[in-house]
Formats: structure tokens, sequence, C-alpha cells
């Protein structure tokens, strides 16, 4: 006898622990086998393209932060760097030092976040996030020092930065900088060879270098799969080509690939914050401008290399005291286009690693 | 007086297993913490040792809810049928052996049966509560919860196997079913004659009492919590303590088979339920320390590990305890050594094996 069966249809999300947010995914599955997964976003959308149409070049900054909340001073670089292409902002040394190591410290930040979840999202109930809380903790403390807040800086200004580091804040950073390669350390003994790790994540959610192409992937999940492409290499902003670093590159794609990118990143950013704190020279952290940015009549895409891609604002000026349109390339919502590809085929517990692996958060998703 | 025995250990039985329970639930709690560099709940009560009280406490104010939806009989029977079997077990467990024993003697081990066949008995009863999961995952009608109730029927069937035929090893060494008797042949613990069946029963186990790394049933970041998504209250309160008290159940018969039960190891001091006690916090612990530290496997690494990995050792196991079993009395320490040194080779080399025909890898 023949034995009738039907794929079930299960809404994984938007309320759903693994979905780092109001994510949504319409998953089929046959018995624990994805046969179709359609991903639904819109949960979180707030318009903040439009609000940046309603409010003075300035006042866009604070909204910002509430992109990619994990990474707020990289929005707000990525942010500030477009105005000033627009407008030919001259930036002083000082600040533009000051915004590496701002960036690159969120680097660490946003990755030791993306790595924790990713292992949570496995079953490790805590432990390896936890330990990286710790050292998120430390670099919390740094910029609280730095701006007072711990989540949403608002740190950037066109034109530099809104003032100078405290005193206390350099030591404090050098310590940091000479601790974390142990804490890395540290992290690797507690990951980088433990055997349900790697058979958890070798060989899954592969993303093939075509498809990354393809579909203009960016940051560690374009780099897991092999793709030399760093902005801060192809196209150095800041003083990003006085630094000396490496881009680190996976060779298949997959998950564990990822994971690896990011912590040698994580290595990377603490030699960029050495070089850079060597290198920083006194000075003004402020270029003097007037109260209203009127940037000239014309466009301008200005792009980093956040932790988790390429983030591009895309502004065109009317000479008004607002954009006169402002686009957002998240990098979290275009990662995520190729999430399909990755697992289907694949198991429930796939999918949802898989999910972690690309990083994504759902306030730039969503916007 | 047979209905008074009966009273007493019933008292005594449901007095250990939910005092047991309340401070397991604590000492997870507080244990984990440590582990993960936190300090745990210590607010409630010194060293918040009130705290599963407080916990109760709410648990029992909870809205009772049955949703529209589900078969309700089944729905208000499933947390009882898993509960139940979990607290039947300890009906065999012996908490202290006749004779003299640190404070006072015993004329009949401390057991409220000590049945002759009792390590089938605890077999048998505990894999009912699997049935009470299944009951759970079906009633609810629910999409998380029945792919949770379909990888506890796999799970829980796989690892039965070579769960009950390594310790049937320890059955042929100590030549009874009676776990009284099996105590009292433990002049040295037989975690030391049977390291590799202690490594399979107890891998087997954690994974019978869905504890990480094999905690797919109700596997948070997947299917959220799985068989107990649609319950609240005190039917939820029921899984719960249900889950615990198997944990405890697990290390008691852990501690009773492989760790010698009431006796100090080699009679250095007299026996005493303390002993039994501490060896069941070390058990405890040992579990404690393996979820905090690995993330989960995936439901056909699972599979594959209980079927290509721990049933061919456990049948080697059996094998050779058979083959021992033939040598005469009076190697014990020989046999020990070389028992240790064949499990572990018998890991590695399996674990290569196993790795290498694509047991761990993608499937």
């Amino acid at each position: 006898m023949a034995l009738k069966t039907e794929p079930i249809v299960v809404n994984m999300g938007p309320q759903h622990p693994s979905t780092h947010g109001v994510f949504r995914m319409r998953v089929t599955f046959d018995g624990e086998i994805i046969k179709d997964l359609e991903p639904v976003m819109g949960y979180l959308h707030r318009g903040v393209e439009k609000l940046a149409e309603s409010r003075t070049y300035t006042q866009f900054i604070p909204l910002t932060d509430r992109l990619d909340y994990l990474a707020s001073m990289t929005n707000n670089l990525a942010y500030v760097l477009a105005v000033e292409k627009l407008g030919n902002i001259e930036v002083p040394p000082r600040a533009q030092y000051l915004r590496v190591i701002m960036a690159e410290m969120m680097r660490i930040s946003s990755h030791l976040m993306a790595v924790g979840f990713m292992i949570n999202d496995m079953g490790a109930f805590y432990t390896p996030l936890l330990y990286m809380y710790r050292e998120r903790e430390k670099l919390l403390d740094l910029f609280e020092m730095v701006c007072g807040q711990r989540l949403t800086y608002n740190y950037m200004r066109i034109g530099g930065l809104s003032h100078d580091v405290p005193p206390e804040f350099l030591p404090a950073l050098k310590k940091f900088v000479t601790e974390m390669p142990g804490f890395i350390d540290e992290y690797d003994q507690l990951l980088k060879e433990n055997e349900i790790l790697l058979a958890r994540t070798k060989g899954v959610g592969i993303l093939s270098k075509e498809l990354a192409i393809n579909s203009s992937a960016s940051g560690p999940v374009l780099r897991g799969s092999g793709v030399k492409w760093d902005i801060r290499k192809a196209d150095p902003y800041l003083v990003y080509d006085k630094l000396n670093f490496e881009i680190p590159t996976g060779t298949v794609g997959d998950i564990y690939d990822r994971y690896w990118v990011r912590m040698v990143e994580m290595r990377q950013s603490v030699r960029i914050l050495e070089q850079a704190i060597e290198q920083l020279p006194a000075g003004e952290v402020r270029t003097a401008l007037p109260h209203l940015v009127r940037p000239p009549c014309g466009e301008a895409y200005g792009h980093i290399e956040a932790p988790k891609g390429e983030l591009g604002f895309y502004i065109i000026s009317d000479t008004g005291v607002a954009p006169y349109r402002c686009h957002i390339r998240a990098p979290s919502l275009i990662n995520l286009t190729a999430l399909k590809d990755m697992v289907v085929g694949r198991m429930l517990a796939d999918a949802i690693i898989t999910l972690g692996s690309i990083d994504i958060v759902l306030g730039e998703v969503d916007r | 007086m047979d209905w008074l025995h009966w009273i007493i250990y019933v008292v005594i039985i449901l007095v250990f297993v939910l005092t047991l329970v309340m401070s397991f639930i604590l000492i997870e709690r507080r244990v984990v913490g440590r582990f993960q560099l936190r300090l745990g709940p210590n607010r409630v009560g010194p060293q918040g040792i009130l705290q599963p009280v407080a916990d109760a406490v709410k648990i029992l104010l909870k809205e009772d809810i049955i949703p529209s939806k589900v078969d309700r009989v089944v729905h208000l029977l499933a947390p009882i049928v898993t509960f139940a079997p979990a607290v039947l077990v300890f009906a065999v467990i012996p908490f202290q052996q006749a004779g003299p024993g640190l404070g006072f003697a015993l004329d009949a081990p401390a057991a409220m049966a000590n049945l002759d066949v009792g390590v089938l008995f605890v077999f048998a009863i505990s894999s009912i509560s699997v049935v009470g999961l299944v009951m759970a995952g079906w009633a609810s009608n629910n999409k998380y919860a029945l792919l949770g109730a379909m990888r506890t029927i796999a799970q829980m069937v796989s690892y039965e196997i070579p769960m009950v035929i390594s310790v049937l090893g320890i059955v042929l060494i100590a030549g009874s079913l009676s776990l009284a008797d099996i105590v009292d042949k433990q002049n040295i613990p037989f975690i030391l004659l049977q390291p590799l069946g202690f490594f399979i029963y107890f891998l087997g186990a954690t994974a019978e009492m869905n504890r990480s790394p094999f905690d797919l049933l109700e596997a948070d970041s997947e299917i959220v919590a799985g068989v107990n998504i649609e319950y609240s209250g005190m039917k939820f309160a029921m899984f719960f303590l249900g889950e615990y008290a198997y944990a405890l159940a697990v290390s008691t018969i852990t501690s009773v088979i492989f760790l010698g039960g009431a006796r100090f190891p080699w009679g250095l001091l007299p026996q005493s339920f303390i002993w039994l006690l501490v060896k069941i916090l070390l058990v405890f612990f040992v579990m404690l320390w393996i979820r905090s530290t690995l993330p989960r496997v995936r439901i056909d690494q699972l599979m594959g590990f209980a079927w290509k990995f721990l049933l061919p050792l456990s049948l080697i196991n059996l094998f050779l305890v058979a083959a021992e079993g033939m040598l005469p009395s009076g190697f014990t320490w020989p046999i020990v050594a070389l028992n240790v040194t064949l499990a572990v080779a018998l890991v590695v080399i399996w674990a290569n094996r196993f790795y290498r025909v694509g047991g761990a890898k993608v499937a």
C-alpha cells in the first residue's frame, strides 16, 4: 500500500528565536528536508530613506544608527562619507584616523556577535556567545568613553567627528588591542576544531563563487566564497591605503568558511587598530562648516566595507538643506537574496545556521 | 507490615525525587551560569536557593490555556504520561545495600521493590515517556510540535538499542538483573571494568533524555521548544519536571550500575546513601558540562551516530565481556587495564572510520 504523503508548509517567523528579529521564512518541508523557501521581509519597515528627505543632512545621522544597530558607527561613517563626497568636504587627518579606529572596533564587535549568534543557532546554548559578549562589553565601554552611548552612537559628523576622544581613551584602547589576540585564540580553542561544529558547518549552506558574484553578495559572505573583494582595498577610503592588512578568503563558500573569514578579519582589525594608534596625528577633528550643510546640486555614492558587507549611501542633492533622495544599499538585504539557493534540499537545522552565517540585522534589511 | 513498607517508600521516593529535582533545576542554572561567565540566579534566598520555589509558585499561578484545536484528552494526558515513568523508575533503585552502613545497618536493600528483573524494569518503564512526548506532539495540532514528536520517536527508539546492549555487559559480569545484586558485585566500580559500556550508556542516556548535544526534540533555535510549544502553566511544568526527573533517574541508574551505588569505592568507608547522592551529583555535573560546551548535532548525524557508531561498538563490547567472562577469576586488574586500553583504542579507531565512511559528514 502506498501511503499518501504531502509536504508541510511551516511559517518560520516573524516570531521565531532564530530569525534574528522579525524575518519570516515560508518553508515547505518534506519531512525534515527543505523543498522550498520563500523569504518574507518588511515587518520592520520604517521608511528611513523617505525620512531622510525631510531632515537636514546632519539630522539624518542619528537615524543611520538604527539601520544596522550592531554596527552603528559604520553606518554613520558611510553616510557622512557620501555627503562629504557630494559636497567636496575635506576631513582633518586626525578625524580620518579616529574614524578608522571606530570602524575597526565596530567590525570586531559586530563579528563577535555574528559568530556568537551563529553558534547559538547551532544549539550551543549561549556559552560561546557569552564569552564573546565579554569582549564586546569592553568595546562598548570604549565607545561609551568616546560618545556616551553604547548602542546608537551618533558620533560622526559631516566634516569630521562630533568631538575628540577623551585622553583616557587611547591607553584603554591600547590595552584592549594587546589583549584581544589572546581572546581570539581562546575562541579558536573552544570552537575551531570542535567535531560537532565541523560536522554541522563543513559543506553546508554552500554559496558558489559565481552565485555569490551574481547575487552581488559582499562582505564575509562573498569572501567566504573565495572572492577577494574588500572595499578597503578595492576603493580605499579614509586612510586605509596607509595601513597594512590582509583580506582572508575562503575556498568552498560553506558556513565554516564564513565563520573562518570572520575570525581572521577580527585579527586583521586588531592589526589595523595597532597601526592606526601608532600613526594617529594630533590636530583638529572637525572642519568648520556652516550650520546647515547645503551640498551643490548633484549626486554621490559613498560606500564602505561595513562588517556585513558593502554599505552604500546614494545621495542626490538639489542644493536644499535635505537630500532630494537618499538610497541605502544594505548588505544584509542583498546577502539574504541567495538564501534559498543555499538551503533548498538541505535540512531544517541547516537552514537555521545558514541564515545565522549570513549575519543579518533586520533593522538594515527592512530599513 | 507490607503496607507500611509501601507507604514509607512512596514518601521517601517522592521526597527524594521532588527535592532533588528542585535542586537540580537550581544547580543546573547556577553551574551553567559559572560555565558561561555569569552568576546565575542568586537573588531569591541565600545563594538563590529559593529560586525553584519562586518558579513553582509563578508557574502555578499561570493561566492554564487549552488551545481550541487540540485533542483535549490526549493533550491533558500527555504531561502525566511523560512525568510518571521518570518517578516510577525509582521504585527499584537500591538507596542503600543490606548490611552495616554508615550510622545504621539494614537487613535488606533499601529499595521499594528489590525486583529480580530491576534492570529490565528500568528500561521498560523509562521508554514509556516517549509515548507521552508523541502524544503531546500529535495532540497539540502544531507543526513545530509535530516535527519535534517525529524527531523524538526516531531518536529515542534508536538510542535505546545501544544503551540496553551496553548494559547487557554489566548484567553478564554481575550475573543478575537485580540492581541490588549489581551493586553488591561491584568490588571495584564497573566503570573501570566496563569503560566502553559506560561511554555508550552515558551517550545513549544523554540522547534518551534529550539533553544537549542531542536536544533535538526541543531545539529552541530550530523548532521553538518542539512538543511543549502549546503547553502552559502546570502542564508545562509537568514536562519540565519530567525532564529533570528523568535526568535524575539517569544519574541515579548510572551511579548504581557503573559507579557502585551506595558503596564507597573499594569499601574504604562503610556504605551509605550519602555516597549515592554524591555520585548522582557528579554524574549530573558531567551532563551540565557537556550541555554548556557542545553545539547540537543534526538529525541525520544523530541517527548515523546511533546506528553506525554506538551500536557496533556496543556489540563489540558485549562480545569482549562474554570472552573475558570465560577467563578464570582473579585477573581483575589486568582486565581493567585491558578494557580501558581497548575502549580508548576502539573509540579512536571507530571514530576515524565513522568519519571516513561519512557518518558525521553531510548526507
